[in-house]
């Protein structure tokens, strides 16, 4: 693929996000086939020849994770990428990448569960991304793309979040994102100004020997690390938090989704607005940090804010803690594979802009 | 006088955190011995395993990795994709490589990763208490095979020499011990011959030793030392089961 | 403008091709596009289909409820699709493999024997641009050319020889559309 400044490329957001990687430095993939994210493996197994890195079809998401992790800890940009089922294999090596303040970039284009599940769009790895889905108190940094573009522009970002703190990188897409073909622009490029990797692992030539682990058996020490990594995380919270606010001046509603229901939901604002009624929209885009203090502050001068979600309500619950109750949260979520229609949330709108909640609320 | 017997410059002088009687300081000390003699160490990274080799990293003095129980294949492929001049070794016990690991190290031989692997068997978990391991010889007492290992319950000790050498992948093959000042030199020309398989870049190599642990054993260390020359070694037969050397 | 088109037929008769060559054309004439192929189970011989969605304006909800136009191969795709017909769209079948069936009133119909029209060429799978062809000439989407443009970019090396055969079908669907309308 020719990567002139400018030239669009019709592409899925499994192409996009997989090219993307390449120009934004990733030199190291590892993967296991699964559907719906498939084209990506399929696009580095092409380009990573291309371009002088590694390409390996892995024996398990497990063995993935972990070569990411051997390759993150020689200092390399690299990345793995999976779908629900696939991801929930990998959670013990993210742990071990957060614990290990290893930087990588995990894309997990979800897919319908629990099990098995469907292969369909689904948003419920929500509460598995942002809450740290394997054991220890940590989090990856989630970033969620609303189109192809977005899938794109958000990889690089990751790869200079990861590598800026440290940190694991999650981009939580689904299904509907990685299989749609929309035009595409690369115009970004990956971060200069980055400090080196010093603690990398390359041979202990002419310095002091680095090691690269998680474990801390003296007591005391875990605890002192656990603090310094809750303070970088602090430090992720009052930085990095993204997200796109639409019409919340002088709404009555607010609406809260993210990745392919935010596409959704736009439309509905477009389709209100026809129906004069106020709704506005905030579109987190990190998931964590998640934007806690807009949804805070929007929620004062609100009726009422509803969530939505391609889940049975989990998002809902950072949106009720940043709302702590200035005004209620209703929810509207479809499972299994179920997309919402914008018709059936604009219906659910007209049904919340009927009842005068506020009112009891702020009088409470 | 010039010392003729010296502590190599790769290890590090701290006190141990292994039993007495425990195989594991002496292999720590070939690894730094064949080190110094290749003159390697600032090109080498090194894996440490989940088990009691967990702080392999206290007394080896070079650039070194944890990996989860069973993955140091996966993380030193991805370590070595990034680092293809360096050279990179995983130590690991027999759980983590021939139980929980399975999968890892059968990929790994097959892919023909140009990595080194030193195996460790014990025949048991160590730092867990003792228990039932893949490696465990038949009728032998642990702490999960009160009556010893039985093998209509718990299945057969798992020789993992002979399936790897069957594996296209993988270049050099070998089994050895630590019970004899003889079999600890053999042990040195094996490992030796691991790193060297893999400076010359011919491919994957795991050199598994045969080692002890008097304690889980409940055994005097003398006693461990001759259960492997006696016991162990039925199982396990010592020696070469593949090499790139005599196959070309 | 907006244009919500569903694309469906028999795995093998190219309805992926022609989404993502229009789409492709649409694309060069800086229109905004999205177009989301089913994927995953469906094997060869299924239904295949696509959803195409081209606008002006910025695309939202990349799921079409409602479409303006279906393009339908085989009878399974249209019973799979009807229910997504709404007054006044448009309704163009491949009369060739779908005879009689029931359509609503108020939706614009062209029946297109697009499979015969194709083989009459001699290549069977050109059914699709004989059925773009027929589309274009009613909606007119896309400018010819630049469509062409892009085919003649898919259709490279050994199948090279088939753009002209392609190019054809294209021009027969138009004729057909055109010779009915007088």
């Amino acid at each position: 693929m020719s990567t002139n400044k400018d030239q669009k490329f019709l592409l899925t957001g499994n192409e996009a996000s997989a090219e993307a990687a390449i120009l934004a430095g990733c030199r190291y993939y590892y993967g296991y086939p699964i559907t719906p994210q498939n084209e990506i493996m399929t696009h580095m197994s092409i380009r990573m020849p291309q371009v002088g890195g590694t390409f390996i079809q892995v024996e398990s998401e497990l063995a993935a994770i972990y070569m990411v992790y051997g390759s993150a800890a020689a200092g390399g940009r690299t990345m793995t990428s999976s779908s629900s089922p696939g991801i929930s294999l990998k959670q013990e090596g993210i742990s071990y990448l957060a614990g290990s303040e290893l930087p990588c970039v995990i894309i997990n284009m979800q897919r319908g569960g629990p099990g098995l599940g469907d292969i369909s769009p689904a948003q419920s790895d929500y509460f598995q991304a942002v809450k740290g889905g394997g054991h220890g108190d940590y989090h990856t940094i989630v970033l969620a793309p609303s189109s192809v573009q977005e899938a794109a522009d958000l990889v690089f970002d990751a790869f200079d979040l990861a590598d800026c703190y440290t940190n694991p990188v999650m981009i939580l897409g689904d299904a509907q994102l990685g299989q749609m073909m929309e035009p595409v622009i690369f115009d970004k490029k990956q971060k200069t100004d980055l400090s080196a990797k010093t603690w990398a692992l390359t041979g202990a030539r002419g310095r002091k020997r680095n090691i690269v682990k998680s474990f801390y058996p003296v007591k005391g020490e875990l605890e002192v690390f656990n603090t310094k990594l809750q303070k970088k995380y602090r430090e992720v919270e009052a930085e990095e938090v993204r997200y796109e606010e639409i019409d919340t001046q002088n709404a009555d509603i607010v609406i809260v989704a993210y990745g392919t229901s935010a596409r959704i939901c736009r439309e509905v604002l477009r389709d209100a607005k026809k129906k004069n009624l106020k709704i506005g929209m905030i579109r987190p885009i990190t998931l964590w940090p998640f934007p806690s203090v807009i949804i805070g502050r929007v929620a004062e001068r609100v009726q009422s804010m509803l969530t939505v979600e391609m889940s049975a309500g989990q998002m809902i619950e950072d949106v009720r803690l940043s709302v702590n109750g200035k005004c209620p949260v209703h929810f509207y979520g479809r499972t299994g594979g179920g997309i919402p229609s914008p018709k059936e949330i604009l219906n659910k709108i007209i049904e919340l802009s009927t009842i005068k909640e506020k009112v009891t609320c702020a009088t409470s | 006088m010039e010392p003729t017997y010296k502590k190599p410059e790769t290890l590090i002088d701290t006190p141990t955190h292994y039993c007495p009687g425990c195989g594991h300081g002496i292999v720590h000390r070939l690894i730094a011995e064949i080190i110094d003699e290749l003159d390697i160490k600032e090109k080498t990274i090194g894996l440490a395993p989940v088990g009691c080799a967990v702080l392999a990293y206290n007394y080896l003095d070079i650039d070194m990795c944890e990996a989860a129980h069973g993955r140091p294949p996966a993380v030193a492929t991805g370590i070595k994709r990034v680092h293809p001049d360096n050279v990179v070794f995983s130590y690991q016990g027999d759980g983590d490589l021939a139980a929980i690991g399975t999968a890892e190290i059968i990929h790994t031989a097959n892919r023909g990763e140009n990595i080194t692997v030193i195996f460790v068997n014990n025949a048991v978990y160590g730092m867990t208490n003792g228990q039932m391991a893949p490696t465990t010889l038949l009728n032998q007492r642990t702490l999960t095979t009160p009556q010893g290992r039985d093998p209509i319950a718990d299945g057969y000790p798992l020789r993992m020499c002979e399936i790897l050498s069957i594996i296209d992948g993988s270049r050099f093959i070998a089994r050895t011990s630590i019970t004899s000042p003889k079999n600890i030199n053999k042990a040195k020309e094996m490992i030796k011959k691991g790193f060297q398989t893999q400076i010359e870049k011919r491919g994957f190599s795991l050199i598994e030793v045969l080692s002890t642990c008097p304690v889980y054993w409940h055994m005097t260390p003398c006693e461990s030392m001759k259960y492997i020359d006696d016991q162990m070694t039925k199982t396990f037969p010592l020696g070469i089961f593949k090499d790139w050397e005599i196959d070309n | 403008m907006t244009e919500k088109v569903i694309l469906a037929g028999l795995g093998g008769q190219g309805m992926m091709l022609l989404g993502r060559l229009i789409a492709q054309a649409v694309m060069l004439e800086e229109k905004n596009v999205t177009f989301f192929p089913s994927y995953g189970t469906e094997v060869r011989g299924g239904t295949a289909y696509y959803h195409l969605i081209v606008s002006n304006e910025e695309i939202f909800s990349p799921v079409i409820e409602e479409a303006d136009t279906l393009i339908m191969m085989n009878l399974p795709s249209y019973l799979k699709f009807k229910g997504f017909l709404k007054p006044n769209s448009s309704l163009f079948l491949n009369s060739s493999m779908i005879d009689k069936v029931d359509v609503p009133e108020s939706v614009n119909i062209f029946r297109i024997p697009a499979t015969e029209i194709a083989n009459d060429l001699g290549n069977v799978v050109a059914s699709n641009m004989v059925m773009l062809g027929a589309y274009n000439a009613v909606k007119n989407l896309i400018s010819i050319p630049t469509f062409l443009s892009c085919l003649q970019n898919v259709l490279q090396g050994k199948k090279a020889p088939f753009f002209r055969v392609n190019k054809l079908a294209v021009e027969r669907g138009i004729d057909f559309v055109n010779l009915s309308k007088k």
